[in-house]
């Protein structure tokens, strides 16, 4: 696994490390706050971020969100965040209410999509997106377009064709795509050992001839570089580079779901000491970059974030029901 | 204007296209170097080079997924499927993805996509290279199917297909493609999606078809001319979306209508029209709505007489309209 001991050559300075830092504690605490709209039945269905935010910030933050595209998928609320969308946009979404820039309120929580924030519109069937960014990533490089292209899935949708199929398309046209599997050890409730006979979904890389490298979620800056070096190398011509990030998830896999029926509270309060905010916030007080007072003031600023993110879409309006039959088509 | 045949006429189309907008690719297996396995896009790559007509690997979702990337990123891809028997690996990007993306993004991405496929059988094909599969995507609303029947609407449907803002999928008849031949004009133009054409003025009874069936329904109006029965024929030449004034209009006219298609009978595209005539227009019938399809097993035979019999013919269309005509 690549470590993280280098901060210096990584193009980081403190104020680009306290962004990060942001943008993991702000996906959490929106995240959080999801589940107890959820719980207060105001909010049908929630998908988590939890446990990956390292993962999801440390490759969008070694991204330039004004030319490169991102094809996320429906966990990754670091992601589209990093890329512009506002804590609003992301709680009119989980409100379904008309004016979500994702869908208008039509698709689940967490399938975020905006053509101005260069975020790719997801759905459900999973791995669909990676042949899609690898379009993107084309079109680019036939445009001579500046820009990378970036694709995440769990390692459960891995075993998908598209997946697969994506990949092959990618490399033999050598395109500027960097392909993300955010391993969190769950297809809901199937473990890694149920859904492949390897240990390492990066090794799939190598039989498409593309690099593929393992990276640890928790380790925010090894992250960062792995995605700053296969940016490097798709923007040099050099084509698509597989990380496979190794991350948790924290919660179980949706609101509508019950983790305690195949994984102990042991696990997860083991995999809980793995926490990239946690990792992160510590070392950057031993470098000196941090402190509990500005932890405790940006947690705040967070809290108001959220606050203000929640009552703006609890007083926002739902579509319309003669919107229902808008935008089938172009006309 | 020169007589060209139905395949001569969609290549010049994307000839045509090609020179017109620089942001229109084509790819699909087969389609660069060899011209397509039916030679379509016979010398397009010489012309257009190697980043416009690009031979793609052999796997269909990832033809239509990166498609639908591509157009997301400002191209016109023009993807071949090389037999519309091999599109089902891409059902997913067709249906859940490039259908859905304009409604599930609240009209914030679009894909104007064309994605043309070969279909239909007679031609030895057997039950994996003779298929009809428009029922399938006609049933899903965000997509548009055309069927072209003759040379100069194939031509005229496709350059509307690629101007589209929507994806199209754009389905060639194999048995068409050399034995149709018509008067295509050199300049550009456009035939709406969802106009369906008289193809024959007739009082007695209307064939509503499209494809291949429009010239065989044709075959078989002259036999019947002969024999004093007049038939209207209505191609419609998109079957999403129905252009229903047309269909309307011929029933009540003629008040005998018989819906001819390859496509296996049930759920096909007959159902959906004769439903639209029963309910919009049952009053102006003279005779029940007859059905003429392909019969309802699973797909073409190979052997010869198992396939004769499968296909619907000129002969078969001229038998059902005597019997509908006398009703």
């Amino acid at each position: 696994m690549a470590g993280s001991d280098a901060l210096y050559g990584l193009g980081l300075d403190a104020s680009k490390i306290e962004t990060m830092y942001y943008y993991m504690v702000l996906s959490r605490a929106l995240d959080e706050r999801m589940w107890i709209l959820n719980r207060q039945g105001k909010s049908a269905f929630v998908i988590s971020c939890q446990g990956q935010e390292g993962a999801q910030v440390g490759v969008a933050a070694a991204l330039d969100p004004t030319v490169d595209w991102v094809a996320p998928y429906y966990r990754d609320l670091g992601v589209v965040l990093y890329f512009g969308m506002t804590p609003r946009d992301v709680m009119l979404g989980q409100l379904a209410k008309a004016a979500d820039p994702s869908s208008g309120g039509r698709q689940m929580p967490a399938h975020y999509g905006s053509r101005a924030h260069h975020i790719l519109t997801g759905s459900s069937p999973v791995a669909t997106q990676v042949p899609q960014a690898a379009g993107i990533a084309w079109a680019a490089k036939l445009r001579r377009q500046e820009g990378v292209v970036m694709t995440s899935l769990g390692e459960g949708s891995t075993n998908q064709g598209e997946f697969h199929e994506g990949m092959n398309f990618a490399a033999v046209h050598r395109l500027p795509l960097i392909i993300v599997v955010e391993n969190n050890g769950f297809a809901i409730s199937v473990p890694q050992s149920k859904e492949m006979a390897i240990t390492d979904v990066a090794v799939r890389a190598e039989g498409y001839g593309m690099p593929g490298v393992v990276v640890r979620g928790s380790d925010l800056l090894a992250v960062f570089e792995a995605t700053r070096e296969a940016r490097k190398r798709a923007l040099e011509g050099k084509g698509p580079t597989l990380i496979e990030i190794k991350t948790h998830r924290f919660t179980p896999h949706s609101s509508d779901d019950d983790d305690r029926s195949y994984r102990t509270p042991e696990e997860l309060k083991a995999e809980k000491k793995d926490d990239a905010i946690h990792l992160f916030r510590q070392w950057m007080i031993e470098q000196q970059l941090w402190d509990e007072q500005r932890d405790r003031r940006l947690r705040q600023r967070v809290k108001h974030e959220v606050n203000d993110a929640t009552d703006f879409a609890e007083a926002a309006l739902y579509p319309d029901p003669s919107t229902l039959l808008a935008h089938v088509y172009d006309d | 204007m020169a007589v060209m045949t139905y395949l001569e006429a969609i290549r010049e189309t994307l000839r045509q296209e090609l020179r017109r907008d620089d942001r229109m690719i084509i790819y699909g297996e087969d389609v660069g170097v060899r011209g397509g396995v039916f030679r379509v896009t016979e010398g397009l790559q010489a012309e257009f080079g190697e980043d416009r007509v690009i031979d793609s690997p052999l796997a269909e979702a990832a033809i239509v997924g990166t498609a639908i990337g591509a157009a997301i990123n400002g191209l016109r891809p023009v993807p071949e499927i090389e037999f519309a028997d091999f599109i089902f690996p891409a059902i997913n990007q067709i249906v859940q993805e490039a259908a859905r993306i304009r409604y599930r993004s609240n009209g914030d991405f679009g894909v104007p996509l064309v994605i043309r496929a070969p279909f239909g059988g007679g031609v030895h094909g057997a039950l994996y290279h003779s298929q009809s599969v428009e029922a399938l995507f006609a049933h899903v609303p965000g997509l548009k199917v055309v069927i072209p029947g003759t040379p100069y609407d194939a031509k005229g449907l496709l350059a509307s297909a690629i101007q589209d803002e929507d994806p199209v999928l754009y389905f060639e008849h194999k048995a068409a493609y050399r034995s149709l031949k018509g008067e295509v004009p050199d300049e550009r133009y456009l035939i709406p999606i969802g106009k369906a054409d008289v193809k024959r003025q007739g009082k007695d009874l209307s064939i509503i078809t499209y494809g291949l069936m429009v010239s065989y329904a044709q075959r078989a109006a002259e036999t019947l001319e002969k024999e004093g029965i007049s038939v209207e024929i209505v191609d419609l030449r998109s079957v999403r979306p129905l252009d229903v004034e047309a269909i309307l209009e011929t029933a009540k006219k003629t008040g005998k209508v018989l819906i001819v298609h390859e496509d296996n009978l049930t759920g096909g595209i007959g159902g959906e029209v004769s439903a639209l005539i029963a309910e919009h227009a049952l009053f102006y019938l003279d005779a029940p709505i007859m059905r003429l399809a392909g019969p309802d097993v699973p797909a073409m035979p190979y052997s010869p007489p198992l396939e004769h019999a499968f296909m619907v013919t000129p002969d078969k269309i001229a038998e059902a309209a005597r019997k509908l005509a006398k009703f």
